[in-house]
């Protein structure tokens, strides 16, 4: 059986999407876990530690994932409306949505690290344990929800290539309906991500 | 191909509609979170990451219009799975 009678199923492509779709849940839902229990031992901690980051970034970065969230659907759509001109437009626009999340995660990265706030800094490491925790937590969450986002911003521009060569079709749309379904899991990661590291009250 | 995924396709309507909620809903929990409600604000806040998660499955990911069963009830299993662990974790927490 060659590859492309594989690719030509969209059944059995999409229920195998979904099953990494699982295994990623779990896998974050492992780390929520780790999170929670820490935040009930240390609550004012994570909530002076949470002081720290931006509500205003946070807030942005979560309407330019929604965004992003809705192009890659739209694109969707029109692919399986046979218009796949409009489809790359959308997956275009996607792409932005994506650079522009990382671009403001670097400049809190960055502002973090000036202000000596990175794995086995000086200053975090004369914190508060709690304070560590929540940092420690920070870093790992959002660098591997980054990691997932660049993932995602490889698969898109993979698929754009392939749309271009007309491998992508209305006929066999299973490329970008699975990355489509990748991109929204990272975007449900950052929904629960951004109120539990952002907005502790 | 999409015969296999959907019966009605959502439109455009659908999906801005979608959108314009999760809009909403990320305003409503940066208010809920200013607000001084105690103990209470992470519940609040979790059940509307919830809700979106459940608008971003449903419609961005076309679970209400999936017709197999497997992918139907994969998500149920998954979070029932979490569950069990996060109340077996709790109560070890907790009672210990």
């Amino acid at each position: 059986m060659s590859s492309h009678e594989h690719a030509a199923d969209p059944d059995r492509g999409r229920i195998g999407m979904w099953l990494f779709i699982c295994t990623e849940i779990l896998l974050f839902g492992g780390l929520f876990l780790l999170y929670s229990v820490y935040r009930y031992k240390h609550p004012a901690d994570f909530h002076a530690a949470s002081l720290d980051l931006s509500r205003f970034a946070g807030t942005l970065n979560t309407i330019v994932l929604i965004s992003s969230s809705l192009t890659a659907a739209l694109a969707v759509h029109e692919l399986r409306e046979g218009r796949i001109a409009r489809a790359k437009l959308l997956i275009g626009a996607t792409l932005l949505c994506a650079l522009a999340f990382l671009t403001v995660k670097g400049f809190e990265w960055g502002a973090k690290f000036e202000h000596g706030l990175y794995p086995n800094a000086p200053h975090l490491l004369s914190l508060p344990p709690g304070q560590i925790l929540y940092f420690g937590l920070y870093f790992t969450m959002t660098g591997l929800h980054a990691v997932h986002v660049i993932v995602g911003m490889g698969v898109f521009g993979y698929g754009l290539r392939e749309m271009s060569r007309g491998k992508v079709t209305l006929k066999n749309p299973i490329l970008i309906e699975n990355a489509t379904l990748f991109w929204h899991l990272i975007d449900i990661i950052w929904i629960f991500l951004f109120p539990l590291f952002y907005l502790i009250s | 191909m999409s015969d296999t995924t959907s019966e009605r396709k959502p439109g455009y309507k659908t999906y801005f509609a979608v959108y314009a909620a999760l809009v909403c809903l990320t305003a409503i929990t940066v208010t809920t979170a200013s607000l001084n409600i105690g103990r209470l604000a992470i519940f609040a806040v979790l059940a509307i990451a919830g809700t979106k998660s459940v608008l971003v499955l449903l419609y961005f990911m076309h679970l209400r219009y999936e017709k197999r069963l497997l992918v139907k009830i994969l998500i149920p299993i998954v979070v029932a799975t979490l569950a069990v662990f996060i109340g077996l974790t709790y109560t070890d927490i907790l009672y210990r």
